[in-house]
């Protein structure tokens, strides 16, 4: 019994990797760009959500609405005057500069709120649980996947369904032929980074509310959303979703057998998986 | 020199043969320094020259490689476990394990090539990091070193090949002493890798090299091996990084798995030094470890906004000056002290004229 209660509890972690996962994916997918900093970006979220709550002393939900548009404006000018000079065939300029920016977020965090770790209290949320069948699963892990398959649901929707999505796709495919039919590469994708800002926001406010933070566990976020990627195949969100659930399983499982190998079974399973299905388990874009 | 028709083909300049002049004179001096310097320049000089290593190896895995890793700590620290471990558990003259150190690295170089070759560009990149995750959750199992709180090096170790013999003839205590024999080892092996690349660079191989890095497609299609070359530059550079890790630790004298496997330390550093001095050069890393290391010293005292600063920099490098501070230079200037192009000199009938 206590192992279906392990994997499940894994299957739900999956869910706030693959929520990690969804912004890097959705920018690769559109601009062919791997943002380095994007587990600080969520970091910087989880401050800026637990700003506005110690400040309004409102529900973190409410202030991760607040936080959202925000969010979206500093993707927008981060792509417009930044990461927009980078694209291109080589793929060291925009490596190097994520990069780069990726220490400055923490340092300038690190400068801001110390090094001291920090939560976003969400009250009775935070112990609450029910039970289904042999487990007890919390509602904050419930609420997480739940808002994972939402935020893919929605993303998928904005792909196939609007005039953006079409722009997106578009521009993802031949930004050349693109822009003769009116669309503008460096406006979509800007737009682009702002919408995976409004799902970073998303990720960062069960990053902050689920664990403790502090400024320099950007890095390792990073990290399981790019193996959430990768298992999935390049280019699909569920199987991001997919992906982003077997590090969570691999994660509970290792810890279950020995608490040191959590982050250590979660990595072998991405090498695994890696041996096995090079391209990841639902292959999308050849890249 | 290959001579054909009356003409040759050559790669020196003259201020290569200035360079080079200048070189051996600074390595005198450099060799010299322990007699004059005091115990806390010897110890920055081992950090310039063990940083300049790091960054020489990253530049050639990505800035002729194309292969831009963010796991070289991997290396430096597997390199620095190796020494520790041959040192603790066999007893092995710490400078003799050197030699285990970058062999160690090769050692999980190759596997981690099968995995991570899989993988191309920025995807590239996190594997590489991620195996570097790998390596450090493993290392921190492996009790007999220390695990996870690490150890230090055993008396008996410290008093490694030539330190006595230092200590006697310089008349300091066996700590300075160390710190000199470990800035010599330094000054070797940074020799040893600038005339490595540079010799490599030169050869055919590394003329392979550069037309893999500059078009892939066109450069198979002359019958190079481009997976072969990638092979070639990552295993190279693991053993040097892992000789550099070894020899950091054994000055340090004390290892923990967080500091040895440090994404900052061993890889940020290393990618700022390249990127401000100018990927694709020999020069570039040399200038970048100097700016590097002046504003480290300007900053020191200001915490996180160092860091802030030398990533700033980085940004603004890469995005106006893509070639770094020797791009800047040797555009304005012409200058090459590490030539490597390739240029075709008419040697007979018109005397004056030397262009080809």
């Amino acid at each position: 019994m206590i192992w279906i209660d392990t994997i499940v509890q894994g299957i739900l972690l999956g869910g706030l990797y693959a929520l990690f996962a969804a912004g890097l994916s959705l920018v690769f997918g559109i601009m062919r760009l791997v943002n380095l900093a994007h587990g600080d970006l969520i970091v910087l979220g989880a401050y800026l959500i637990l700003m506005v709550v110690s400040v309004l002393g409102i529900n973190p939900f409410l202030a991760a609405l607040i936080a959202m548009p925000l969010m979206f404006g500093i993707g927008w000018v981060l792509q417009r005057v930044v990461l927009n000079r980078v694209l291109g065939e080589d793929i060291l300029p925009p490596l190097l500069v994520t990069f780069g920016l990726s220490i400055v977020i923490q340092n300038v965090l690190l400068e801001g709120f110390s090094a001291d770790s920090q939560r976003v209290r969400a009250g009775a949320l935070e112990t609450a649980s029910v039970d289904v069948g042999p487990v007890t699963l919390g509602v904050m892990p419930l609420l997480t996947f739940a808002s994972a398959i939402l935020v893919i649901i929605a993303l998928n929707q904005l792909f196939y369904r609007t005039a953006l999505g079409r722009a997106f796709r578009a521009t993802s495919d031949d930004p050349v032929t693109a822009s003769l039919m009116g669309i503008k590469p460096a406006s979509v994708f800007a737009v682009a980074t702002g919408i995976a800002m409004i799902v970073v926001t998303i990720a960062a406010l069960y990053l902050g509310m689920r664990a403790n933070f502090d400024p320099t566990i950007g890095p390792a976020r990073l990290i399981y959303a790019f193996e959430a990627v990768i298992i999935g195949g390049l280019g699909s969100l569920w199987g991001t979703l997919a992906g982003g659930v077997i590090i969570g399983v691999a994660q509970t499982v290792g810890a279950a057998v020995n608490p040191e190998w959590q982050i250590l079974a979660g990595h072998v399973a991405f090498l695994v998986v890696l041996l096995i299905r090079p391209r990841g388990l639902f292959p999308r874009a050849y890249d | 020199m290959i001579e054909t028709n009356g003409y040759t083909v050559q790669t020196r300049t003259r201020a290569s043969q200035l360079a080079g002049v200048a070189a051996l004179i600074l390595l005198v001096v450099a060799v010299a320094v322990p007699l004059f310097a005091s115990r806390s320049t010897v110890q920055d000089l081992f950090f310039i020259l063990t940083m300049l290593t790091l960054a020489q190896f990253w530049n050639l895995l990505a800035g002729y490689g194309g292969l831009v890793s963010v796991g070289q700590q991997a290396f430096v620290g597997l390199g620095a476990y190796a020494l520790f471990g041959a040192s603790i558990l066999w007893g092995l003259d710490p400078v003799a394990a050197l030699i285990l150190s970058g062999v160690a690295a090769v050692l999980v170089a190759v596997p981690t090539a099968f995995f991570v070759f899989r993988l191309q560009g920025a995807y590239f990149a996190i594997g590489t990091w991620v195996v570097a995750e790998v390596v450090r959750l493993s290392v921190a199992q492996w009790k007999s070193v220390g695990g996870g709180s690490g150890t230090g090096l055993p008396r008996e170790a410290r008093e490694f090949w030539g330190v006595e013999a230092v200590a006697g003839l310089f008349d300091v205590r066996d700590s300075a002493a160390r710190d000199i024999v470990t800035y010599w080892l330094a000054l070797a092996l940074a020799i040893l890798t600038i005339g490595g690349i540079y010799w490599l660079l030169r050869t055919k191989r590394g003329l392979a090299l550069a037309a893999a890095r500059d078009n892939i497609e066109a450069a198979k299609s002359v019958g190079i091996d481009a997976l072969r070359m990638k092979w070639l530059v990552f295993l190279v550079s693991a053993f040097g990084t892992g000789v550099a890790g070894g020899l950091i630790y054994l000055q340090k004298a004390r290892i923990s798995p967080d500091a040895a496997f440090s994404v900052t330390d061993w890889t940020a550093y290393v990618i700022f030094i390249v990127v401000i001095g100018g990927i694709g050069t020999i020069e570039g890393p040399i200038i970048g470890v100097l700016v590097f290391f002046a504003l480290q010293s300007l900053l020191a005292d200001f915490g996180s906004w160092y860091l802030m600063i030398l990533g700033g920099l980085g940004i603004i490098v890469m995005l106006f000056a893509p070639r770094g501070l020797w791009g800047l230079i040797s555009d304005r200037t012409g200058l090459q002290l590490f030539p490597i192009r390739r240029r075709l000199h008419r040697t007979h009938d018109k005397k004056g004229d030397t262009h080809g």
